[in-house]
């Protein structure tokens, strides 16, 4: 599974490659911000993609409104410390499948991966 | 609403400013959550109090600055030897002070605990990217009539404080 993790911080990215290694993951991309990701994912397919909110260049929730109106399939978690409501609503809408908050657990980020790999495998309703 | 007055050390001045529990009670929770969370280590907080000098407590500082509806900035500062036991265990590794992912840990973890705090302060607060600087006797700039308030926290890798000087907009 190609996975593209998106965060500013690359220590960041250690800590969820090291989490998403432990679920037997091995395909990892890396980029600094929503520029690098938007990049990426023009030449990339990905199978799962994990996105911060703050960030330099371009921040989580741009990347994704702009990500969306080309993919509306691969499954996305935004990864945050952004945990007010209106946020998270905002990032529903924008076409986020899951949502994580900073700091999290390496159980917590595990459940949500599989879940929302889960639901993204599971065949649309009719 | 409720407050607390507090007599800092070293200023006369602050010792007749109030504390305000809203400013404080936020960042106390999100440091005491983020630790125990990312770096696996209980703090335990001491008394705050509001300082005067804007030289940071510590030689480490993660800055992050607030905009929206808060306005200011939120300093983790501590030694650079508690900042290199809290990176090893927030990261798994010993990672050498000069390194930019040691910037890169300091600077996520302010992120995460101002990052953490804003839900619980006013609606509609944006953080910045975080700033770190090291060196011993850095001077920070405040907002001027807004109190610091210094939040000292104690860990078992030492001693360390979260300085808050932000005002509703």
């Amino acid at each position: 599974m190609k996975i593209l993790l998106v965060d500013d911080s690359k220590i960041m990215r250690n800590i969820q490659q090291r989490v998403l290694t432990a679920l037997g993951e091995t395909q990892f991309s890396e980029a600094n911000d929503g520029a690098e990701a938007m990049n990426l994912t023009r030449s990339n397919q990905y199978d799962l993609i994990l996105a911060d909110w703050n960030m330099p260049n371009m921040d989580g929730i741009t990347f994704l409104r702009n990500f969306r109106t080309t993919d509306k399939k691969t499954p996305l978690i935004m990864v945050t410390t952004e945990v007010e409501k209106s946020r998270v609503l905002d990032a529903i809408k924008a076409g986020a499948n899951n949502y994580v908050v900073k700091p999290f657990t390496p159980e917590t980020l595990m459940d949500k991966v599989k879940q929302t790999l889960a639901k993204s495998a599971a065949p649309a309703a009719a | 609403m409720s407050t607390t007055t507090v007599h800092p050390p070293g200023s006369d001045q602050a010792a007749s400013r109030p504390l305000n529990p809203k400013m404080i009670l936020p960042f106390v929770r999100s440091t005491q959550n983020v630790l125990a969370t990312m770096v696996r280590i209980e703090a335990t907080i001491g008394k705050p109090f509001i300082k005067a000098d804007p030289v940071a407590s510590y030689d480490v500082s993660g800055i992050i600055g607030f905009s929206g509806s808060m306005l200011g900035s939120v300093i983790i500062t501590m030694q650079m030897a508690v900042a290199q036991k809290l990176v090893a265990s927030f990261t798994g590794m010993d990672i050498p002070t000069d390194s930019p992912d040691f910037v890169d840990a300091i600077g996520e973890l302010a992120n995460m605990i101002a990052g953490s705090a804003k839900k619980d302060l006013e609606a509609g607060a944006n953080i910045s990217v975080p700033t770190v600087i090291v060196g011993a006797g850095h001077v920070i700039a405040r907002l001027s009539g807004v109190p610091c308030i210094v939040i000292p926290c104690h860990t078992p890798a030492g001693d360390f404080a979260i300085e808050v000087n932000i005002k509703p907009q």
